[in-house]
């Protein structure tokens, strides 16, 4: 992989930050080096790692829920007419409510708890998830599956060997989409209604405003993301995808 | 291997099979349509091409239950399947393709297997690294190491080159000797049904029925001359049929 015209493009948005900075003063935009301190004081106390880690629990908590839940639907609505024609609408209005709508009702109707914050994420995500499943559902070959059933493949055969495989670029593009989406709806959620993580640290730091810390947060978040895109995400999708020729 | 005895035979009796046409009328594919193989035979259907073969296929394996009549498989009903198409699962090795669709098959089954169809260096491959004869040997493998009571074949070899698809042929007259497997051939070629068969049912156009049922003696170890007889004996049976 070719790195150099990454590291030109990150070499520029610093370069322009700094100049902004310079412009605009600190009290609006601080500058990276001030930034990058404020980054340091944060984690030397510790308070960093763990509102990081409060929200990445919380991010993968409800993740792997809507995943789940998504993947399931998704199936379901997918090969099933009947099914899809019923609970359509709802995906319909779920998609289309606001996320902050979601939120606010959750606490309102649940209170300010745990419970309510996950299921208010899980409920935002959820849609997206299955809409992409349902795509790859349709479009199941009709040929695999009756060579499973004249082989009597089990039904764990089917799909682990034959299902899953067919969905596997369709839960990549879920996945992939519904990590960013996911995260920023939990900050959402702290920020509204939540006693800890990064949204709620942003939310302080708003109320004080104090631009410092709110892009010390922002930024150490998004590296965070974007390692586990890197690192986690696309080995596995390479993985999956072992099987496609490649040029060579 | 004992399969002798018994009601263990393809028991094939087809009343009516019909599709809703796109006009709301109904379109006859198949009507009486019965025939029975008795076990280690190796039959092969031949009828023009859109007869309803492939239907008929679909009826006897089972995906197809939406028909008037009854089929009884042999035995415990194992079924064994080459498609026109290889259709493995292309995200599996040959290997795992093979296991999956036979998960009883033992290793020394899939050594002798490999060895017989020439795929043992191609084990670890991909299907989409296969050229279409390898993948056709693939399915044959797959087939073979269910160890069925039935073995469905439908049109295997077709879009290969001659030289390939007569190789094929001898491999698969080859396997079907050794292992005596009760088979299925569907094929709009002759001669691959006079070498490869024990007894040919020529189909009618559409509405689908068996016209005649031809035993060939001394299967699969014919002479060219021997061939072109039964050649020239099923053509004008087909012939007579048509008028």
């Amino acid at each position: 992989m070719n790195f150099a015209p990454r590291l030109v493009s990150l070499g520029l948005l610093v370069a322009a930050w700094y100049v902004g900075a310079e412009l605009a003063g600190p009290r609006m935009l601080p500058g990276p080096l001030s930034v990058a301190t404020a980054i340091w004081t944060e984690a030397t106390t510790g308070e960093l790692a763990f509102q990081l880690g409060v929200t990445l629990a919380r991010v993968a908590v409800s993740f792997a829920i809507a995943m789940l839940l998504g993947t399931v639907l998704g199936v379901v609505m997918g090969r099933y007419r009947l099914a899809d024609r019923f609970a359509d609408p709802w995906l319909v209005v779920l998609l289309n409510l606001p996320a902050l709508v979601i939120i606010v009702l959750a606490y309102v109707w649940a209170g300010l708890t745990e419970a309510a914050g996950i299921a208010a994420v899980v409920l935002n995500k959820l849609p997206n998830a299955t809409v992409m499943v349902r795509e790859g559902a349709r479009s199941f070959d009709r040929q695999l599956d009756e060579m499973a059933e004249v082989f009597r493949m089990s039904p764990w055969t089917r799909l682990r060997h034959v299902l899953l495989p067919q969905l596997a670029p369709y839960l990549a593009a879920a996945a992939r989409s519904g990590l960013s989406l996911v995260w920023k709806i939990v900050l959402i959620v702290e920020l509204l209604g939540r006693p800890n993580g990064v949204g709620f640290e942003i939310g302080t730091a708003f109320q004080l405003f104090d631009v410092r810390r709110i892009l010390a947060y922002a930024i150490v978040f998004v590296l965070v993301m974007l390692a586990i895109e890197t690192f986690l995400v696309q080995p596995i999708e390479r993985h999956v995808s072992r099987w496609r020729p490649r040029p060579a | 291997m004992s399969r002798a005895g018994g009601p263990a035979q393809l028991d094939v009796r087809i009343e009516s099979k019909s599709y809703r046409s796109a006009s709301g009328g109904r379109l006859d594919v198949l009507r009486d349509l019965k025939f029975a193989l008795q076990v280690g035979a190796v039959a092969a259907l031949v009828g023009p091409s859109g007869c309803g073969k492939t239907t008929l296929l679909r009826i006897i394996t089972g995906i197809d239950r939406d028909f008037a009549g009854a089929v009884s498989l042999p035995d415990h009903g194992r079924l064994g399947m080459v498609f026109q198409e290889p259709r493995l699962l292309p995200w599996r090795t040959v290997e795992q393709n093979v296991r999956l669709g036979a998960p009883e098959a033992t290793d020394a089954d899939l050594d002798t297997l490999f060895a017989a169809l020439g795929l043992s260096a191609h084990r670890n491959h991909y299907p989409g690294e296969l050229s279409l004869g390898q993948a056709r040997r693939v399915a044959l493998a797959r087939a073979f190491a269910v160890k069925p009571d039935l073995l469905v074949l439908d049109e295997p070899f077709v879009s290969l080159d001659d030289a390939l698809a007569e190789r094929l042929r001898d491999e698969l007259a080859a396997l079907v000797t050794t292992r005596r497997v009760t088979t299925l051939l569907v094929t709009h070629n002759l001669d691959e049904a006079i070498g490869l068969a024990d007894r040919v049912f020529l189909l009618s156009s559409s509405p689908t029925h068996v016209i005649a049922e031809l035993p060939i003696a001394r299967p699969r170890g014919h002479s060219l001359a021997e061939r072109t007889a039964i050649r020239a004996e099923i053509s004008r049976r087909l012939g007579r049929a048509a008028e």
